[in-house]
């Protein structure tokens, strides 16, 4: 799979880090600006964020720049990692040892090949049919009834979120858009940079204006001029990029709006999870985000849902 | 070089992070005993413990399954420099107590299981007397409760591939044997310092 790098990529990427600079700089200046304790940890984990942020641009970039399987083996690795958190934080018993050994070494690398060779046909009803079906047959052999369905349940959810909504994003590359051969490389940028930029300005209208809370049970940090700043701002970026995607700017908004809101009910979602399970992150690899699957879920809700409408209406 | 590897295998497959709740790393001599659920358990203490403290601290093991196989012999003494103990059936010539007390010489550290072997179920099991024997011949060690959590998930007794998820090890205030304190009173209070690393 060969990615072509033109002078759209590197606008892409230059844009991204001037955007990463020009964050550090207003980051370095609050935090001379903070006085009160609060605005200190405030900006300080602001700080942490931006301070990832490049990591991550990083890694993402060196896994574009080897072409379409350095991208398939980043977004393997992070559903692996993501998957590690899922399981780690649902009680499952003895009894599904061998089916989790299944998950994480067959299942999950079985996954990513097929994204590799492109057999849409398969990698698309892999794991909803096949995994599904296999996961309780596995864990029924293993004899043990407790709370079966429950610990099925949270088995086939992971499998779902963690590996095959995350593969959608690799699975960009695969599609065949008349006109954009061997640009595939530009869409998968697009759709994470707008999936990942509306979290950020979910943040930050948040952080600044936000005072109504949208459902404070389940995202104390989730507001209403947080989630209409972050969508309307992220969807104006989105459909600014047109250039780089096989859209026109009215249909690059389009998917801008699908692929925020998506993102947004992601964030949603795998918050009630880590509420339910009393606590407040996935994780802690990456610093000031939390885990890995803390900073991946928008992209998994979105993934699947932008693959397929590009899919249905360009292809 | 074999060891640092070792260590980093076992923190890879354990995915495991060290809390230091209620002390923190120091070359003091010091017992550390935790609850016990897989074979995981010693050696991920022991690859979480700082590089200098590693060389120090000697995990106590049951002679009779680190002698069943060549391998097995060759990590407890070249890697983890293992203190092999008879728990079946001790005697005056092959007591533990007297093991443990020489390999804690003036230096080293141990890491001991309480509990006497694997647990397979939630609770964590009464203490066996070993660790107030100790506590009562080495009143100058501290005895610092580590609380292992998950990695029974990643290898559970009777199982032989490890899946990977994120186990956690915290380690508690030191406690040490108090003045006229008895046994049973001593060894419910180790376990209490265990269990107790779980809500923190």
């Amino acid at each position: 799979m060969k990615l072509k790098l033109d002078a759209q990529t590197y606008w892409l990427v230059g844009g991204v880090l001037a955007l990463l600079v020009v964050s550090s700089l207003i980051g370095w200046v609050l935090s001379s600006c903070a006085t009160s304790d609060k605005g200190k940890a405030t900006v300080e984990n602001l700080n942490a964020r931006i301070r990832a942020w490049w990591m991550m641009v990083a890694v993402f970039g060196l896994a574009m720049a080897t072409g379409g399987i350095g991208s398939i083996v980043l977004f393997a690795l992070t559903s692996f990692l993501a998957l590690r958190e899922f399981i780690t934080l649902t009680p499952t018993r003895l009894g599904d040892h061998r089916t989790l050994f299944w998950v994480f070494f067959i299942i999950l690398p079985l996954q990513y090949y097929l994204i590799a060779i492109k057999w849409y046909g398969l990698f698309a009803i892999m794991i909803p049919v096949y995994a599904f079906l296999f996961i309780p047959i596995r864990s029924a052999t293993a004899g043990d009834c407790e709370n079966f369905l429950e610990r099925t349940a949270k088995i086939q959810w992971a499998l779902m979120i963690c590996v095959y909504c995350i593969s959608y994003v690799p699975a960009l590359l695969s599609l065949d858009i008349p006109g954009y051969a061997g640009q595939n490389g530009k869409l998968m940028f697009y759709f994470v940079l707008v999936a990942q930029i509306s979290d950020v300005l979910q943040y930050v209208w948040g952080k600044t204006i936000g005072r109504h809370k949208i459902a404070p049970s389940v995202s104390p940090n989730k507001t209403w001029e947080g989630f209409i700043g972050g969508i309307a701002s992220a969807t104006l970026i989105g459909a600014g990029l047109w250039w780089a995607t096989p859209f026109t700017p009215w249909q690059s908004a389009g998917m801008s709006l699908a692929i925020t809101l998506m993102g947004f009910g992601g964030g949603l979602v795998m918050s009630a999870i880590k509420r339910d399970r009393g606590v407040k992150d996935y994780g802690n690899m990456i610093e000031g985000h939390g885990g890995v699957m803390d900073r991946i879920d928008s992209l998994c809700f979105a993934a699947p849902v932008f693959f397929h409408l590009t899919r249905f209406f360009f292809t | 070089m074999m060891k640092s590897l070792f260590a980093a295998i076992a923190k890879l497959i354990s995915g495991a992070s060290a809390r230091w709740v209620g002390c923190v790393p120091d070359v003091r001599q010091r017992v550390y005993f935790a609850n016990h659920t897989s074979n995981l358990d010693a050696l991920v203490i022991w690859a979480l413990l700082p590089t200098h403290l590693r060389a120090l601290t000697r995990p106590v093991a049951a002679r009779d399954y680190w002698t069943k196989s060549k391998l097995r012999l060759y990590l407890a003494n070249n890697i983890f420099n293992a203190v092999l103990i008879e728990r079946k059936k001790p005697t005056a010539h092959d007591n533990p107590l007297t093991d443990m007390l020489n390999a804690l010489g003036y230096r080293n550290s141990l890491i001991f299981f309480p509990e006497g072997g694997r647990q397979t179920g939630k609770d964590i099991a009464p203490f066996k007397g070993g660790l107030f024997h100790l506590a009562k011949d080495r009143p100058d060690v501290e005895f610092v409760p580590v609380l292992l959590e998950n990695l029974n998930r990643i290898l559970p007794k009777g199982e032989f591939l490890p899946v990977p998820l994120m186990g956690s090890l915290s380690f508690g205030t030191p406690i040490k044997l108090e003045a006229g304190e008895g046994k049973m009173a001593f060894l419910h209070r180790a376990q209490d310092a265990v269990t107790a690393l779980q809500k923190t």
